[in-house]
């Protein structure tokens, strides 16, 4: 690549409007992100039809902001990347028709990405990504183990059979009484705690890297309702320490089997939950065991929905020639290939 | 002047063309498919075909609902991108405006209505008055029978306009009797050409604070709301009105 490269990425999966422009595919030169949590906070969760009605009003100047502050014209400009899928359908035809009217108004070529497929290429504007490389993509939404031979080249080799890992930490912050979302309540009450209880973890059958999380679930939901029959307390510092610690260990123990036998030069942690304090420093704890495998953990703000790495990885895909047309759609259950 | 017209807020989609006093062209479908990838193709389509180039643009006019949340989001979002991206005005129309502008030359009064679930529909009353389209009663969203109880007690003929008008046919005229008419299916679909002339005479407003007109609350914070105030109101049932007619 002699040329430089300037993206615009949108993308409006889920709470968040968020635009940014990424040169090279490398460095972001904005990473604007509108987030409805307060909106949401009140329904004990993302309203769909909510979230859609946000991403109108937001869209064209979280855009606008995106490009004030990387200093970019349309004209400078070489492609607009937006997220097609997965993600709520509503939400997602918001940024995906506002791309298409941009590309179209102003010659632009248009790509379409797939969510996770960002959330991985966050990393590349951490560090180089190196080859073979396995990604552990943790969200609300997602839990994945994904294999990378070569860019552009996704192999899901695990994933959740029932609930995200994200989705079992709401699930349970909500069943302790703690405040939505409860991903960083139970973090922080987990490290206030001990992992006394001895709560299921989900193995699966051997050599599988898939995960479930409901059955962890549901044991934490029968000691709480168990320990209100018999009028005892259960403290729920205890009880988060002992949630996450099971969660993390199926995590961290799944990925580094699978970093082993597929022999990646890197691990790239990626999503939402990547911002989980236990869950970084286990990773980090357990690949000592691998010294020749690099752990990557971006930022927070790279972990969490953002379009820069939106950006990113259609660069990529705009560097190996691939366009969406003016047909693109956006695709709830999109599949990562 | 250019203007492009937007109309996806209901099951047709429809985009037009308008340049000076000249519809230079239409473009209308009515199937059941989603408008997100067909409104920008349709879009391209015929400004191709009428040599025009998105820079040539001088004006984006969109139908801002009521009808289907997701089909108005498209519209609206297609719109002010456009608008704000080409540095052009936007202006809206209501999607019922645009349905009442089919019942030009009828004598009586016009209501257009689309069907909105549940026996409710959404509708207004309009009458063309020197030529030009009034309206007598804002857009609502009301139950069926409801609004025939209303409209039965002024004594025009009343023109009903809409794809989902026939299905109602039998309860207006059971208030109304020979009064009622019902358009044809040719006049049953929205006009594009007519949103682009309504909306030259509009308001033009800002393409970045441009919304929809859902008409209604999102589901959940009707509840929401309902739950505050019965909190309040100490049990006290209430009825929330979600209309906005903006």
């Amino acid at each position: 690549m002699n040329e430089d490269v300037y993206m615009l990425g949108i993308e409006t999966s889920c709470d968040e409007t968020a635009a940014a422009v990424v040169k090279n595919g490398r460095e972001a030169l904005s990473n604007v992100v509108a987030s409805q949590m307060e909106s949401h906070r009140r329904f004990g969760g993302v309203v769909p039809e909510i979230a859609s009605r946000h991403h109108v009003e937001q869209i064209t100047l979280v855009i606008e902001e995106a490009m004030q502050q990387a200093g970019v014209s349309f004209a400078d400009l070489d492609a607009v990347a937006v997220t097609a899928g997965p993600g709520l359908v509503g939400a997602l035809l918001v940024g995906v028709n506002a791309a298409k009217a941009l590309a179209f108004a102003h010659g632009l070529p248009l790509i379409g990405v797939h969510h996770i497929a960002g959330h991985i290429y966050a990393n590349q504007l951490v560090t180089e990504m190196k080859f073979p490389l396995l990604a552990l993509v943790v969200s609300g939404g997602h839990t994945e183990l994904v294999f990378m031979k070569e860019h552009g080249n996704f192999v899901v080799i695990g994933e959740t059979r029932d609930d995200a890992a994200g989705e079992a930490y709401d699930k349970v912050a909500r069943a302790l009484g703690l405040p939505y979302p409860g991903g960083p309540h139970i973090d922080r009450l987990a490290h206030e705690g001990e992992p006394v209880m001895d709560l299921p973890r989900a193995w699966l059958e051997e050599g599988s890297y898939d995960f479930s999380f409901s059955g962890l679930k549901s044991a934490v939901l029968n000691a709480l309702h168990n320990a209100k029959q018999r009028g005892e307390e259960i403290d729920p510092r205890q009880m988060a320490a002992s949630f996450q610690a099971s969660v993390i260990d199926v995590l961290v123990t799944k990925t580094a089997q699978a970093a082993k036998e597929y022999g990646v030069r890197q691990v790239l942690l990626a999503g939402g939950v990547a911002a989980n304090r236990g869950l970084r420093a286990a990773l980090q704890e357990k690949m000592k065991e691998l010294p020749d495998v690099e752990l990557v953990i971006p930022p927070l703000s790279l972990c969490t929905d953002n379009a820069a790495m939106i950006a990113v990885a259609g660069t990529v895909l705009y560097q190996q020639g691939k366009r969406a047309d003016l047909a693109l759609n956006a695709n709830p259950s999109l599949p990562l290939v | 002047m250019k203007v492009l017209g937007i109309d996806t807020s209901n099951m047709p989609l429809g985009i037009a063309l308008v340049d000076g006093d000249v519809v230079k062209g239409e473009f209308i479908t009515n199937v059941k498919k989603d408008h997100s990838s067909r409104a920008m193709p349709a879009i391209e389509l015929l400004l191709r075909r009428c040599d025009v180039a998105p820079k040539d643009l001088d004006l984006i006019v969109v139908a801002k609902g009521p009808g289907s949340y997701t089909g108005v989001r498209i519209g609206v979002t297609i719109a002010k991108t456009l608008a704000w991206s080409l540095g052009i005005p936007i202006a809206g129309v209501s999607s019922l405006e645009v349905l009442a502008a089919n019942g030009r030359y009828f004598p009586g009064v016009i209501v257009p209505l689309f069907d909105a679930r549940r026996g409710q529909i959404y509708t207004g009353l309009y009458r063309y008055e020197g030529g030009a389209l009034r309206c007598l009663e804002e857009d609502r969203i009301v139950a069926a029978d409801e609004w025939a109880r209303w409209l039965s007690k002024q004594e025009e003929d009343v023109l009903f306009i809409g794809a989902d008008a026939p299905l109602y046919r039998d309860l207006f005229r059971s208030h109304l009797g020979e009064r009622v008419h019902v358009a044809p299916p040719s006049l049953a679909l929205p006009r594009p050409s007519e949103l682009v002339m309504l909306g030259k005479q509009k308001e033009r407003e800002n393409a970045h604070l441009f919304v929809p007109n859902y008409l209604r609350l999102a589901e959940a914070e009707v509840k929401w709301l309902a739950k505050q105030k019965g909190e309040q109101n100490d049990g006290d049932q209430c009825s929330i009105s979600a209309n906005d007619h903006s």
